[in-house]
């Protein structure tokens, strides 16, 4: 690695400047005043309490942990239809490792893998397409699952496949989309939130446009942010400042990464292949209007949903469980009554415990041991 | 799956358009480079890839502080490499 590299690195966990930062971050809060902060996306969920960032922020800063997980939001009825769609005579089910332990009603991928279902596990959905082209006498099903980072990969895969003429692959679409989900945590009654931490990821495809209706129609600063500690306490600087400033725009703390109008190739290559549903269920927040992509009629012959049967199971989440709650920030992961007793990423309950992304998981691993480690270590 | 992880792009493969071999992690590993196409994407270049698609082009720093970062993750981030490295994408 370059000295210049290093530098650069470091520069983004230096403690002098995160203090910085903390120290603008304080000067911009009124007293007494609570400012409710939704970190969207599971990845900055893991650096908040990874790297302690709540340590480095005033009482009145509240971080709230937001439903961008996409192990975390799917219905047990989805695992229960992947299973189902598994156990069919032939089938191969292929699917990305963070979901193997996600649990259905009926147990999970790995329960039903012991059963005897053969489960695949893949990096990458043109990895099912080998695996279609090497049995070509099995039905080879791949899950896909995930907000708009892994959407285009689904759509590039299926185009692929027609483009083949590949005649045992299909997808079963559980993919997400986030803005809905968005307007729906908007549109709740017990809302608290001020201003929102931007995905990184989501938004290289998606662009920052999307997110101008969350500034306009609600009144919301909205942050698109990195994924270093500093980066994120950059992006509550930015949001702190629009507050005091009485400002709500759409801002890019990560443009080193995130172009403003997003990928538009990946945004056209869905669009060719999927289209929004009516509804879809999350997890822990219910039936949200066209907030998940199924595949278009024209690629019917690629939708697992049309090849087979499917039961389209509904299944209530378990009443032990309030991952809808951590979901809309409504309590915080320890809140939970089962939290680390009953529920452990070992034998979780709740999917937020199940991804290391998720809010529960995240909190889990590292949020008990923050402040110690901060003052410790010395470091971010 | 969530994770982007930077690879720096090798070759460009010339038979199979679309696609590219890419150092990712001191493993080389096909890519399909599609959807950044229009960006001029060629060998030196680095990109962020999402199960096995690059998603966007970063410069070599902002690599460097991914990659520092995702070492950081631990298990997630093994679990990862581990994936990409029984990936066969062709």
């Amino acid at each position: 690695m370059s000295p210049e590299g290093m530098r650069f690195v470091d520069e983004y966990r230096d403690r002098e400047k995160a203090q910085a930062l903390a120290a603008n971050i304080a000067t911009l809060v009124e007293p007494g005043r609570r400012y409710g902060l939704m970190e969207i996306c599971g990845g900055h969920t893991h650096t908040i309490y990874k790297h302690g960032i709540e340590d480095y922020l005033p009482e009145e800063v509240q971080l709230v942990h937001g439903p961008g997980c996409p192990v975390c939001v799917i219905p047990m009825g989805r695992v229960d239809d992947a299973i189902w769609i598994a156990e069919q005579d032939g089938v191969i089910m292929t699917s990305f490792g963070d979901l193997l332990r996600v649990p259905g009603a009926r147990g999970s991928f790995l329960d039903a893998k012991a059963r005897g279902a053969d489960i695949q596990m893949v990096y990458s959905p043109l990895d099912s397409l080998r695996i279609a082209r090497q049995n070509p006498g099995r039905r080879v099903v791949f899950m896909a699952i995930g907000f708009e980072t892994t959407t285009p990969s689904t759509a590039m895969t299926v185009l692929r496949a027609a483009a083949e003429g590949l005649e045992n692959f299909s997808v079963f679409c559980n993919h997400v989309t986030i803005i809905p989900a968005l307007e729906a945590i908007l549109a709740s009654p017990d809302l608290h939130i001020d201003g929102f931490i931007g995905p990184g990821h989501v938004s290289t495809v998606i662009g920052c446009e999307p997110y101008r209706f969350i500034a306009e129609k609600h009144g919301r600063p909205f942050v698109v942010a990195g994924f270093e500690p500093l980066d994120i306490l950059q992006a509550i600087q930015m949001l702190l400042l629009q507050l005091r400033d009485g400002r709500s725009e759409v801002e890019n703390q990560y443009t080193r990464v995130v172009p403003w109008d997003g990928n538009q190739r990946a945004l056209q290559a869905i669009d060719e292949v999927m289209e929004p549903r009516p509804t879809f269920e999350w997890r822990g927040l219910g039936w949200i209007p066209d907030s998940a992509m199924r595949i278009r009629e024209k690629y019917a012959r690629f939708d697992a949903e049309r090849v087979f049967d499917v039961p389209a199971t509904r299944v209530a989440d378990p009443p032990a469980c309030q991952c809808g709650e951590v979901l809309r920030g409504t309590i915080k992961p320890w809140e939970c009554e089962v939290f680390g007793t009953a529920c452990t990423p070992e034998t979780p309950i709740g999917t937020c415990m199940v991804s290391s992304e998720g809010a529960c998981a995240a909190y889990y691993n590292f949020g008990r041991f923050t402040r110690l480690r901060v003052r410790q270590a010395g470091s971010v | 799956m969530c994770l982007g992880i930077p690879g720096e792009v090798v070759t460009l493969d010339a038979d199979r358009p679309g696609m590219a071999t890419v150092d990712v992690g001191g493993a080389r590993r096909q890519v399909n480079v599609m959807l950044i196409e229009e960006d001029g994407v060629g060998p030196g270049d680095w990109v962020l890839i999402h199960v096995g698609f690059a998603l966007a082009k970063i410069d070599e720093e902002e690599a460097r502080l991914t990659l520092s970062h995702l070492e950081e993750m631990g298990q997630a981030y093994r679990d990862e490499l581990q994936a990409i490295a029984a990936s066969r994408i062709d």
